[in-house]
């Protein structure tokens, strides 16, 4: 496909502020991702898989000066035993974070990784570029070509706790951009959390490579700062037998796109991808999902739950490809809205594109306002309306909530989701 | 107990009456029963006394204890004392039955200034009651009502019903959908909270119900009004000959 000529222009002026980080393995993959972005173009306005986000301000080269939010709540999953990997601004700290080394995982920065032979060199850009068909996600290409850092994650065992990484969020006009790869051997697994609001414009991108009868499980929680922007893209190769499991709560934000690309390549693999997402005034949530399923007897499910109260907006792009042969296909896929005001809004755009034939699919879309019979239910026991209320988002998002494999994480998302609700509420 | 006089009411969706000036008293203590045919305004009735939106009341007063019901939210009318066993009661995923149980219990606590029931104590009674009502662990750790066969259902109502200790208790039809042994289990919770205190108004389309809840009184509902009022043999007589001889009656 052609690019307008005027793309190639904007594209190439953007890119003058950034510089690649040179030296190392990394260079080669960073020096293709650059090509194809180019290639690519820019996102913009009128492409067709930005019909919904406007992606100007994560595009321009100026980031957008925001407020950094002050609060005394403390960090989710301080409380979980991890071990903590913390960017302030997209900036490695080292004495924020523990010492790298758990037993089961090697874990290295990719600012660190040198120019030897890596493991990780076969890896970095490769999902991602894997990811470019059928649909472009040129600012993916950006992040692989210009990312400052990220952590390499090698998981050979089962390590006895998870990996989180807290993204802190101090300065005013951060623009950070992470690159994360993750290896899960055969039968490895992992659990990588994620916590902050980054920065105020944040673009981050994780690779997840998961070998045969490896599990990967993945919780996120994006800040609270209202004014911040992110676009992040997840991309996941699932071998045969292997479990990938993400979950994501956002929380405010005046732009977040996520973007996750899945392919099941395996026999029997399971992919599920969902989200809570809670958006008050100047909100707007972008999931963009596409799995495709090419081996099989495979399931994948996206469920997607959106709150959205005082203008705010949803979106939902999801997608499941099923291939040629990939027969016992189980795919499902669910994104609703629950809009608390009239000046709410939905979008969704559920796909299904199938060329098997003994396929199992189903997918819902639906935006809708609290059940007033349910509301008066728990009147009528005496909870208070706004406590009824909040039961009943809460309620709502249950069915996200519950993919989370883990019962403590899914109780402290639980108690974030409460909170939100709570503080709206006095 | 509850003081019903001359009470009107329309939808407010349509220009509609449904209830055309209803009278009714019920004392603490006592158990009233309505019987009637479909359409005749009984669960509407249950709806305007518990407070549910979609109603306009255009006459009449509806207290209890002297207080104004019909000037209440519906929580404030649960606090002070008033409960409705729903003909439907409601699905909600995601909320754990015994959550639901213990908010609404110290939420009514709350609105009364009393102090809040503590996780030990409420634990110890829910499971006593529970037990009785044959409400086993796995129903109130399950999301409220859902998945719950009818006979289940009705049974959690009576639950939340010996939970909260209302002063005043609304069955709508809480005999539908239900076999003989669920509706047996069902009235023995029923009875097990009558009280000198306590009043009751069974609405039922059934005398079967009131073989297992024997009332004090039976009122006949038709068109919006009470039309004939009596014992238990009401009650009898509407089972063997229907409601048409009744209506004619005192048409």
């Amino acid at each position: 496909m052609a690019v307008a000529q005027t793309n190639m222009d904007e594209t190439t002026e953007r890119l003058k502020s950034l510089a690649m980080p040179q030296g190392g393995w990394s260079t080669a993959g960073r020096e293709d991702a650059l090509s194809r972005l180019i290639t690519m173009g820019l996102p913009q306005r009128r492409d067709e898989y930005w019909k919904y986000t406007r992606p100007d301000t994560l595009v321009q080269d100026t980031v957008i000066e925001v407020s950094v939010l002050e609060t005394d709540e403390e960090a989710v999953f301080k409380t979980v035993d991890s071990l903590k990997i913390v960017f302030v601004d997209g900036v490695f700290d080292a004495n924020a974070s523990d010492d790298l080394s758990l037993e089961g995982v090697t874990i290295e920065r990719l600012s660190e990784a040198g120019s030897d032979i890596h493991w990780a060199q076969g890896l970095y850009g490769a999902l991602e570029t894997g990811g470019q068909t059928p649909v472009q996600r040129p600012l993916a290409a950006l992040n692989t070509a210009f990312a400052t850092d990220g952590v390499l994650i090698h998981v050979t065992g089962k390590p006895s706790k998870p990996i989180n990484m807290i993204y802190t969020h101090v300065a005013k006009t951060s623009d950070a951009i992470l690159h994360h790869v993750v290896k899960v051997d055969a039968d490895a697994q992992v659990t990588v959390l994620e916590n902050g609001p980054a920065a105020a414009r944040f673009n981050k991108c994780i690779e997840v490579d998961i070998a045969d009868g490896a599990k990967f499980h993945h919780v996120r929680t994006q800040g609270r700062d209202h004014e911040r922007r992110a676009v992040t893209h997840m991309f996941a190769r699932l071998g045969e037998e292997s479990t990938f499991k993400s979950f994501t709560l956002t929380a405010n934000g005046v732009l977040t796109r996520n973007e996750c690309v899945i392919e099941l390549t395996g026999d029997n693999a399971h992919a599920t991808v969902a989200g809570a997402a809670l958006g008050d005034g100047d909100f707007h949530h972008d999931d963009t999902v596409f799995i495709t399923h090419d081996a099989v007897n495979c399931e994948s499910r996206q469920v997607f739950k959106k709150v959205l109260r005082n203008g705010a907006t949803g979106v939902f792009q999801g997608k499941i490809l099923v291939k040629a042969g990939a027969q016992k296909t189980d795919g499902y896929q669910i994104s609703q809205a629950l809009l608390l005001d009239g000046d709410s809004q939905f979008l969704a755009k559920p796909e299904l594109e199938i060329y098997a034939d003994d396929v199992a699919c189903s997918h819902g879309s639906t935006s809708g306002a609290i059940d007033e019979d349910a509301l008066f239910y728990l009147r009528s026991r005496g909870v208070p309306q706004g406590e009824a209320t909040d039961m009943l988002t809460l309620s709502f998002l249950a069915e996200a909530v519950e993919e989370i494999e883990d019962a403590g994480l899914a109780e402290e998302i639980n108690e974030r989701l409460a909170a939100w609700l709570a503080r709206r509420r006095s | 107990m509850l003081n019903i006089k001359n009470l009107h009411v329309s939808l407010e969706e349509e220009d509609k009456q449904i209830l055309k000036g209803v009278d009714l008293t019920v004392e603490a203590g006592k158990v009233h029963a309505i019987m009637g045919p479909n359409g005749s305004g009984k669960s509407t009735l249950s709806y305007v006394l518990s407070g549910k939106g979609g109603y306009v009341v255009a006459d009449g007063s509806a207290d209890m204890e002297g207080v104004d019901l019909l000037d209440m939210e519906p929580e404030e009318r649960a606090a002070a004392g008033l409960f409705l066993a729903f003909q439907y009661p409601v699905e909600i995923p995601g909320v754990g039955n015994m959550t639901f149980l213990r908010t609404a219990v110290n939420s009514q606590r709350k609105a009364r200034g009393e102090d809040e029931m503590s996780a030990t104590e409420f634990l110890k009674v829910v499971r006593e009651r529970a037990k009785s009502l044959k409400i086993d662990a796995d129903m109130l750790k399950r999301p409220v009502n859902v998945g719950f066969s009818g006979g289940e259902k009705k049974r959690n109502e009576i639950l939340q019903m010996a939970m909260l200790e209302p002063k005043m208790c609304i069955l709508d039809e809480t005999d539908s959908g239900l076999d003989v042994d669920a509706m047996k289990l069902v009235a023995e919770g029923v009875n097990a909270l009558r009280s000198e205190g306590r009043g009751f108004l069974v609405i039922t389309h059934y005398q079967r119900l009131l073989d297992h809840i024997k009332p004090d009184y039976v009122h006949i509902m038709a068109n919006g009004r009470i039309v004939k009022t009596g014992g238990p043999e009401l009650a009898l007589e509407v089972e063997q000959n229907g409601y048409a001889d009744i209506l004619a009656e005192v048409a």
